[in-house]
């Protein structure tokens, strides 16, 4: 709608693109919701990046504690990161599944979704078990509560997706493609690719610059 | 089983606490109980409750918003009196519960009066100004509405069951740590603020996409109204600190409940890191609540200017600045902690600079009254004192903008008396300012100018009366938040403070006179034109009170100023314009999913300050459940039919018609 408004006036008169043009009135619904998806999920971000500050103001302050370099295992992450960026391409997957009205597809590709979010927080409920057995627990130092908030907020997050995901399919095979349900699943795949973001910041400072000595 | 919770928790041995959650619960009760009895309970559910229709949400927040005025305006006058009389004794409050007084106080007035009060008004007028039929996510309007008001009730709660906080509005580490406060008045504050403040970024989320997305056809961004100028900068502002708010707080309780080390003394915690988080929140905050108030002033002086807002476009700039240069000042609250000099002369000076915009906006307002033909209605009467008071205030926080004198003036009275010169100048005069303005375009009746003038007159004296001394105090070396003194000089100015304050106590009780009174002369004070102040902007183009669904048909907007414009055409032509063609409306069904949601967030809340775990779990699945049923409904929607749109709107047009005519040519 927006895009026809927009080259009507465009042809008469080239030049003033943007000034002429009037405001058409309120977008489509799915526009909206979209919309304020992306609102909320950069005020998660903003949030999110309270955490990263924390992590790096506390990043020394080990109190005689063990430092990121001892604690942290590269192919771990290097595994959890390839299970989430799998699973970024699935839901990309389930989101064409449904946009051509699929359901086969989109239960696959929602199944292996779920699936590989599950072994992601797998791991990282293992390294956190295995942290807190060797003593390098989140109340061992202040670099620890960092880690682990900033970490485990992230892995909060992916558990609440697949809560949202199991929700997701449930409504599918219950009611069909219906519109609403569409608008549903386009914000659940903003998210999931959001947490993708958010992981490879995690990735980044974390553990690669976390565990430089 | 019960966690923390014990009899104890009850405060038998203290009258003053106990006596006033006692008449609080009575009056609750009776006030429930001849609700029931009325049988207006069902009208209730149906109207108000599960209501996601903005203006009824708006009309609620800012209801909820006076009555814990009236909270917060209690604590101030226990405040007030003790610092008159404990001079060389004790007073009459001991110290642990002058300390939660404080506390209280601020934290209500900010998050459960400012806040309520300026989302309130947002609520109401903005998808109207718009040209809408709604909010963008009508149902999540009424989740923000509902987790705010949980957030009110957990901190009243805390009045008769335990405590709260004892560490001020902002709860600093290591103070409010487990180790110094060990009771449950901080998990109180936080797990209240937390809670309410998702309310707050889902009313921030929803307006923010409001503005954004759902302009009627024709409202370009210059030609919106400066209240939704306002308003989208404010609602920008919450979406980017809020959440630093709750991620600040979700590491104090981890602190707390986890032995966590973020702000702790040992492990390496960093208490300065608390600071600087929460300031980053709370100094965009002030801005938060202080710029819808400026959008509400640019229209009351327009309006009653009789002259569009002069510099328009400037204003929208100003407004801009101000919301990118208030996330670059938060420093300047703690000048005296050690920053160095050369960081605290930058964040002085980048605070001074949002003097500049600020002072934009004042020589609008100058200019836009400046040949204009003034009314001086009650809003304007707010709106008038507003601009003295705001400048005295904004140049009391130029001077403590400046390092040095910041040393000198830190955490005293001067500070105190100078947050409450912008806060009550601008933000209150603001809400009261707006209250007035647009109360006919809720309820479809003014209010008694007479009343409102005498409420106006009294807080503006009793303003002065109240915080001029406390400069004064502040001056001579008094410092915030003293339960008792020893020094004379000091003592005169509290004296002459409880009588200011005595002062703005009968503005109070004007303020409740005018509306009994308003009620009562409803007939006698009816607005049928929808537009009794011959207003400019779309909300007037409608009826008082709206209907549902606001608009018969989306306005088509040709201009700033778009009813001005609409009405002075209409003259033109005679109003000969063709009838337009009616359409069915959907608009979106109640749902009871805010209130339910806040029912179990309110257990939630309560067992996590108590410890008590499984009430804990039970409000969690509760919530959730909420969500899946919500999600999982069919029609969210309901048809009014192009026959009934056409009934109501002709009815509207008759009535107004000849009425819009003379009140135009007047
Ligand atoms: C109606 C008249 C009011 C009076 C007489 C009043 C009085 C006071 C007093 C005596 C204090 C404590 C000063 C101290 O010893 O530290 C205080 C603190 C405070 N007030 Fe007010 N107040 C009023 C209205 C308001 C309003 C409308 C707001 C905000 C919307 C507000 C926000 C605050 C805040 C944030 C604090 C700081 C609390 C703290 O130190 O933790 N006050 N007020
Ligand atoms: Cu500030």
């Amino acid at each position: 709608m927006a895009i026809a408004a927009t080259a009507g006036h465009a042809h008469g008169d080239p030049h003033h693109i943007g000034v002429v043009i009037e405001h058409p009135g309120p977008a489509p619904k799915r526009v909206v919701t979209g919309f304020g998806f992306w609102i909320f999920l950069l005020s998660d971000i903003v949030m999110f990046s309270c955490f990263f500050a924390a992590y790096a103001v506390l990043l020394g302050q080990t109190a005689g504690g063990p430092k990121g370099a001892e604690l942290f295992d590269q192919r771990n992450v290097a595994i959890e990161t390839v299970c989430l960026l799998v699973s970024s391409f699935t839901c990309g997957m389930a989101s064409i599944a449904a946009d051509v009205r699929n359901r086969f597809w989109f239960y696959l590709a929602m199944a292996a979704t779920c699936l590989l979010g599950l072994i992601f927080l797998a791991i990282e409920f293992r390294e956190f078990a295995d942290l807190v057995a060797r003593g390098a627990g989140p109340t061992r130092s202040a670099f620890l509560t960092a880690f682990f908030t900033l970490v485990g907020c992230h892995g909060l997050h992916v558990t609440a997706g697949i809560l949202w995901l199991l929700t997701m399919m449930a409504q599918v095979f219950a009611k069909g493609f219906r519109a609403d349900i569409m608008r549903r699943m386009l914000c659940f795949a903003l998210f999931w690719h959001a947490l993708d973001i958010i992981w490879v910041a995690v990735f980044s400072v974390v553990y690669l610059l976390g565990s430089a000595p | 089983m019960l966690g923390k919770l014990t009899w104890s928790a009850i405060p038998f041995d203290q009258p003053i606490p106990l006596i006033a959650g006692g008449v609080v619960i009575v009056a609750l009760l009776a006030v429930l109980i001849w609700v029931v009895v009325k049988g207006h309970l069902p009208y209730l559910w149906r109207e108000w409750i599960t209501s996601v229709d903005h203006k009824r949400i708006g009309v609620m927040y800012v209801l909820l918003a006076s009555v814990m005025f009236l909270r917060g305006g209690s604590d101030a006058i226990l405040m007030r009196i003790q610092q008159a009389i404990a001079y060389q004794s004790q007073g009459y409050l001991p110290p642990e519960h002058y300390n939660q007084i404080f506390s209280a106080h601020g934290t209500i007035m900010i998050f459960f009066v400012a806040m309520p009060f300026v989302i309130g008004l947002m609520n109401l007028v903005v998808p109207l100004q718009l040209g809408v039929r709604d909010v963008a996510f009508p149902t999540l309007n009424s989740v923000g509405f509902w987790l705010t008001a949980t957030g009110a009730l957990l901190v009243n709660l805390s009045l008769v069951i335990g405590e709260f906080a004892r560490t001020g509005w902002l709860a600093f580490p290591p103070l409010s740590g487990l180790v110094y406060s060990p009771g449950v008045g901080v998990d109180y504050y936080a797990w209240s603020l937390q809670i309410s403040g998702v309310g707050t970024l889902v009313a921030g989320i929803n307006l923010v996409t409001t503005v954004l997305k759902l302009r009627t056809k024709g409202m370009n961004y210059l030609r919106m109204p400066m209240f939704c100028w306002t308003t989208l900068a404010s609602n920008l502002l919450i979406v980017a600190a809020f959440p630093i708010l709750t991620a600040t707080l979700a590491m104090l309780l981890l602190d707390r409940y986890l032995g966590f080390h973020f702000f702790t003394n040992e492990a390496g915690g960093n208490v300065m890191m608390f600071m600087n988080l929460i300031w980053a929140w709370g100094h965009p905050e002030v801005y938060i609540l202080v710029l819808p108030a400026f959008g509400i002033f640019s229209e009351v002086v327009s309006t009653f200017s009789g002259k569009p807002l002069f510099g328009y476009r400037s204003m929208v700039l100003a407004t801009m600045a101000i919301c990118v240069i208030s996330f670059m000042v938060w420093l300047h609250h703690f000048f005296t902690m050690g920053a160095g000099p050369d960081v605290n002369a930058i964040f002085g000076i980048a605070s001074m600079i949002i003097a500049v915009p600020t002072g934009v906006k004042i020589y609008n307002w100058l200019f836009t009254m400046y040949g204009g033909r003034i009314r001086f209605a009650t809003p304007m009467l707010w709106s008038v004192g507003f601009m003295v008071t705001f400048i005295i205030g904004g140049l009391t926080g130029v001077l403590v903008a400046v390092p040095p004198a910041d040393f000198i003036l830190h955490n005293s009275m001067f500070l105190v008396a100078h947050f409450h010169n912008v806060i009550i100048g601008g933000v209150l005069f603001g809400a009261f300012a707006g209250f007035t303005y647009w109360f006919p375009k809720a309820f479809g009746f003014r209010l008694d100018e007479r009343w409102g003038k005498a409420a106006f007159w009294c807080t503006f004296i009793g303003f002065y009366v109240t915080f001029v001394p406390l400069y004064a105090a502040g001056m001579l070396g008094m410092t915030r938040r003293m339960q008792h003194y020893d020094v004379a000089v000091w003592r005169p100015w509290m004296i002459v403070a409880v009588i200011g304050m005595a002062i703005l106590t009968v503005a109070v009780v004007c303020q409740v006179v005018q509306l009994v009174v308003s009620i009562r002369n409803r007939e006698a004070l009816r607005d049928r034109t929808g537009d009794p102040w011959d207003g400019r902007s779309l909300e007037w183009a409608t009826s008082s009170p709206p209907p549902v669904f606001n608009f018969a048909f989306h306005p088509d907007v040709r201009g700033e100023d778009a009813y001005w414009e609409m009405k002075a055409k209409a003259r033109q032509e005679q109003f000969a314009h063709a009838e337009p063609e009616y359409r069915d409306i959907e608009m979106p069904r109640n749902s009871p999913t805010g209130f339910v949601c806040a029912f179990f967030a309110t257990i939630m809340g309560f067992a996590l300050i108590w410890h008590i775990w499984w009430m804990v779990i039970l409000g969690l699945i509760g919530a959730w459940a909420t969500f899946v049923v919500f999600a999982w409904r069919d029609h969210d929607e309901y048809v009014i039919p192009a026959a009934d749109v056409a009934r109501i709107d002709r009815a509207n047009i008759e009535e107004r018609r000849n009425l819009v005519s003379l009140a135009g040519s007047v």
